[in-house]
């Protein structure tokens, strides 16, 4: 053995659960607001996860059981399984999953090796193979026309079968920004997209406190210092001007900079998804400039993209910036100073 | 009040440092044996000045300072040489070492010794004494001391810090030699003021140690300043301590000194003290033995001392696994607990499964940048693994592989256990053997040329004088009359 | 079509001119790149590659007469660093050349040297001092480890002996890593 003899008592495995932990009050609250069907789609992620990332590691010839107790596959599995509409068939669910660990973690080298973030690769795959079912979200409860029981929704998501009589429209609606986005396309104006029931205080019905649930736990990760401030409070001040520039400018078009922040990814990206150590920079000034450049860039898909959240394209088109950044950022050495 | 400042990074191992501060220094019983290196400091090894039947007196100098960049080595006490040979030293390499055995006859018969009045003397004076006195740094890097008192001409030292910070875990030595000889260190810092013209002395304890800071306190009244600075670890760094008290950073490969200021630590201005005062050159040094032992503690002990001497002084205890010299952030394994106790032997631990348990297996790098946050240097330690594991050390220098000061912070927050420093030290010693065999390789070809030069020149010589030869037949066969 | 065939073609003889340009503008002039294969090589002078010491092997491989492959004492590391500054292909050590070995001084047994002074001849960094009829030495430092001196003594007596680890040579070894982690 050899100094330094001593470790702090910290570990990846420590690390990936303290990040679950924290995603633990946004499922509730998801669970609360839009039904269980969400925990559904996060076991099937999970298992799926599990079984390829088992499959990989023996067919990459790595022992298998400590990086299987890492965690980081089953975070993988979480943070998609949040970010894809939580009653969508199986074998999206499992499509996305196989994506993301097999194709954008393994393929790529493993934990620690792999440029983009899995978890937005597989959600990419999906919304450009899928787009159909990656839109079909759940209503809010409180505001659904009917709602299924837990099984009928199990039905749904594994044999595509709806009980006698239910209409898929009457328990599915648009998200908030997908919906705002249709509504000013047709020239409605912002006070009466507004008062439509999908919306809240100040994100949607709903989703403003699974954002706020979010916000909780990502403050919980920086307490515990498992992630530093530069990431997530880049990314949200960013997005916090650019929407508010836009909206002072033209408020009939743009929605007011807290709904861009209770909306949509935006608080699980600040906090869980652009954090990920391995696909962002290292360097203090670096995490700065790429949440910055990936909140830009998210305000301006979201604004003029065609997809419904810019988040998951903002990441992986950030990701590809990182080793430039890093390459440019590097902090200068005790004692060099500029 | 003295503002002080910060650095980046640092880390709070657990301390371990009372366990061996519940006793006063001992002074152990005199070992059957003594075994001298004669490579104890930076620069060339001593020259043996004995053999092997010799009989020395106690001070004697056994081992010559050779060229500039040495020290000089003495017999610890009075005995007999017993052998001039390879012996096991305490080195990562459990290589071994040219060393004198010493037994001794337990008369403690002195050399003469010279005490000088320093204050009225020549610094120039005094550095060779310091250096005939093999006075080295005791902090751990065994630097001569009489070079780091050469600011030289027109270099003007405006701060002389002391360094008893101590930063390292279960290492107690300086504090307890702070505790009860205080006067002696605020005496060899007033030697090195002189000898400096230093304009102030400043010397920073960490806050961990309230004895020692009162005890300094008291001793150096107004003469010089005793600031206590935050328990961080590593800031008892000689460049984390000077920045801390002067706000200076002393960039990597420059010396202090071009600033304005130099450090030593508190142990070695007791022995400049012992060594100009009194004419005592450096004999023995406090060691702490601490770690799987019954009772923990500081002994005062000779150079050269098997450690397994001291070990025995306090007590061990089953279990253990083997020691290290040094802390348990930058010290290393030692071959054995026969090795001696040399200058640079600031703390002996005994380890156990239970004080150092293993490290899990390391996981790749999830370059969560713990590891830079923690660094001292500021540099990226998770980029210099990188390149250091891919052999690619030219991009390991350019990312300030050299000035990383082997700290461990690094390895110590990885939450993927990483050996970091590891990669570090092997890579600057890859590249130093480069540069060894490049220099080699240089010499080879100018020697090379040089030759080939020579045979070209022995050639043309050979060529004239056969030139000249034939010419002088050719002109004595013309002179004579034609035969046919 | 045409428009395409002939943008297609004027693009390329573009692209060619420039790159012919940058050959001839770029090309390192004949001497400075034997400096810099001469830097790589170990400096053993042991004729190993065929030519007679390192300058003249790093002639030939510069004007093309002699592949990068051809000595053993630089081993695969010194052939990589060829390739990479001819920009050309690595390819192994050619063993008809012989084996890289580790590194030794030659030492010569005074009590049999007869002073002859044939190894003196030999060696081609004059690491052997002594006069004739008397016992030769070799200076350790200097001696590259080329074995030129052992075939010409006619008495045999010269050694090699591989260079030990000591103290002052010793590294830092690779960290030993538990296979298929990290
Ligand atoms: S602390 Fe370890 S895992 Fe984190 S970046 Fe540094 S080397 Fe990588
Ligand atoms: S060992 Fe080197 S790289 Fe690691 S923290 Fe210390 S100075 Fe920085
Ligand atoms: S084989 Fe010998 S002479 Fe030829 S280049 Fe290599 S070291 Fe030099
Ligand atoms: S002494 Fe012998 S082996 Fe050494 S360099 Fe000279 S000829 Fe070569």
């Amino acid at each position: 053995m050899n100094s330094p003899y001593l470790a702090q008592s910290s570990s990846v495995a420590q690390i990936m659960v303290k990040v679950l932990l924290a995603l633990v009050p946004a499922i509730a609250a998801y669970v609360w607001f839009f039904g269980p069907a969400v925990l559904v789609t996060i076991a099937l992620a999970s298992a799926t996860a599990l079984a390829l990332e088992a499959v990989m590691l023996k067919l990459r010839k790595k022992p298998v059981k400590p990086y299987l107790l890492d965690g980081s596959a089953l975070l993988t599995a979480w943070l998609l399984a949040l970010s894809i509409p939580p009653m969508g068939p199986w074998w999206m669910i499992v499509t996305g999953t196989a994506f993301a660990i097999v194709i954008a973690k393994h393929l790529y080298g493993g934990l620690g090796s792999n440029p983009f973030n899995p978890a937005m690769v597989g959600y990419a795959v999906l919304i450009i193979s899928f787009p159909v079912q990656m839109t079909q979200w759940l209503a809010p409860l409180s505001i659904a026309q009917s709602h299924l029981d837990f099984m009928s929704q199990i039905g749904y998501m594994f044999f595509h079968a709806l009980p006698q009589g239910a209409q898929l429209d009457a328990f599915t609606s648009a998200t908030p920004l997908d919906t705002l986005k249709t509504q000013l396309h047709l020239d409605r104006p912002m006070a009466a997209i507004m008062s439509m029931p999908v919306y809240g205080a100040i994100g949607g019905t709903g989703g403003q406190w699974v954002a706020a649930a979010y916000l909780a736990g990502g403050l919980y990760l920086l307490q515990q210092k498992i992630i530093s401030w530069h990431v997530p409070a880049a990314f949200i001040a960013t997005i916090f001007i650019a929407s508010g520039a836009f909206h002072l400018i033209d408020p009939a078009h743009h929605a007011s900079p807290w709904f861009e922040l209770a909306t949509g990814a935006t608080m699980i990206c600040a906090f869980f998804i652009l954090t990920d150590p391995v696909t962002g920079p290292t360097t203090p000034r670096g995490k700065l400039i790429f949440a910055s450049g990936a909140g830009f860039l998210t305000f301006v898909i979201r604004t003029y993209g065609g997809y419904p959240d810019g988040v998951a394209f903002a990441v992986l088109l950030m990701n590809i910036c990182v080793p430039l950044i890093d390459a440019y950022t590097q902090p200068s050495v005790f004692g060099k100073k500029k | 009040m003295r503002a002080l400042h910060h650095f980046n990074g640092g880390v709070h191992p657990p301390e371990h440092k009372c366990e061996s501060t519940l006793r006063p220094i001992q002074q152990p019983p005199l070992p059957e044996k003594l075994v001298i290196p004669l490579h104890q400091h930076i620069g060339n090894s001593a020259k043996p000045l004995v053999e092997a039947g010799d009989t020395v007196l106690k001070g004697q100098m056994i081992g010559k300072a050779e060229g500039y960049v040495s020290g000089a080595i003495h017999a610890p006490t009075s005995g007999k040489i017993l052998s001039v040979g390879h012996e096991s030293v305490p080195h990562p390499s459990g290589l071994k070492d040219l060393c004198i055995v010493l037994e001794p006859d337990g008369l403690e018969s002195w050399i003469d010794l010279q005490p000088l009045d320093p204050l009225n003397m020549d610094p120039s004076t005094l550095r060779n004494r310091l250096r005939d006195a093999g006075v080295v740094g005791l902090g751990g890097a065994v630097f001569p001391s009489f070079i780091k008192l050469n600011p030289g001409t027109g270099k003007r030292i405006k701060t002389l810090v002391l360094n008893g910070a101590e930063c390292e875990p279960y290492i107690t030595c300086d504090d307890m030699l702070m505790r009860e000889r205080a006067r002696e260190i605020i005496e060899g810092a007033a030697v090195m003021r002189h000898m400096l013209h230093a304009e102030e002395v400043v010397i920073g304890i960490e806050d961990n140690k309230p004895q020692a800071i009162s005890a300094m306190r008291e001793a150096a009244g107004q003469s010089m300043e005793v600031v206590a600075v935050p328990t961080i670890y590593p800031g008892g760094g000689a460049k984390q301590l000077i920045r801390v008290l002067t706000g200076i950073e002393v960039p990597a490969g420059e010396r202090s000194t071009d600033l304005g200021v130099q450090c030593f630590n508190v142990a070695t201005a007791a022995s400049v003290h012992r060594a100009i005062r009194y004419g005592e050159p450096v004999l023995s040094r406090i060691v702490t033995v601490t770690g799987n032992v019954r009772n923990p503690g500081n002994f005062e002990a000779l150079i050269g001392t098997p450690m397994d001497h001291l070990i025995d002084q306090t007590g061990p205890l089953e279990g253990s696994t083997g020691a290290i010299m040094g802390g348990p952030m930058m010290g290393f394994d030692l071959p054995s607990t026969a090795v001696p106790v040399v200058k640079a032997t600031n703390c002996i631990i005994v380890k156990s499964d239970a004080l150092f348990p293993k490290k899990p297996q390391p996981m790749p790098c999830i370059r969560c940048a713990r590891c830079a946050e923690s660094c001292p240097a500021d540099l990226q330690p998770q980029e210099l693994y990188w390149f250091a594991k891919a052999g690619n050390f030219g991009k390991a220098q350019e990312y300030a592989l050299f000035d990383c000061i082997e700290c461990g912070c690094c390895s110590y927050v990885c939450p993927s256990h990483i050996p970091l420093v590891q990669f570090y030290r092997y890579a600057k010693s890859e590249i130093w053997a480069q540069e060894r065999e490049k220099k080699a390789a240089d010499l080879a070809r100018i020697r090379h040329d040089l030759r080939l030069e020579r045979i070209e020149r022995e050639k043309r010589e050979k060529a004239e004088r056969l030139a000249q030869k034939s010419a002088q037949a050719k002109t004595a066969e013309n002179s004579q009359p034609e035969q046919k | 079509m045409l428009d395409a065939i002939l943008v297609m073609s004027g693009l390329a003889l573009f692209l060619g001119g420039v790159l012919g340009y940058a050959s001839i503008r770029f090309h390192v002039q004949g001497n400075a790149l034997v400096e810099k294969i001469d830097a790589i090589l170990p400096q053993t002078q042991c004729a190993q590659c065929g030519f007679p010491g390192c300058r003249p092997y790093a002639e030939a491989i510069a004007e093309g007469r002699a592949d990068i492959n051809q000595c053993p004492p630089g081993g695969d590391a010194n052939i990589h660093k060829l390739a990479d500054l001819l920009g050309v292909e690595f390819k192994p050590l050619n063993a008809s050349h012989g084996e890289p070995k580790p590194k030794s001084v030659a030492f010569i047994d005074e009590s049999t040297c007869i002073g002859c002074t044939l190894c003196l001849q030999a060696c081609p960094v004059d690491a052997i001092c002594g006069a004739p009829k008397q016992m030769h030495t070799i200076i350790a430092q200097e001696c590259t480890g080329c074995e030129l001196c052992i075939a010409p003594c006619p008495v045999d007596c010269i050694f090699m002996i591989p260079v030990q680890e000591n103290i002052s040579n010793w590294k830092w070894k690779q960290p030993a890593y538990l296979k298929g982690t990290a």
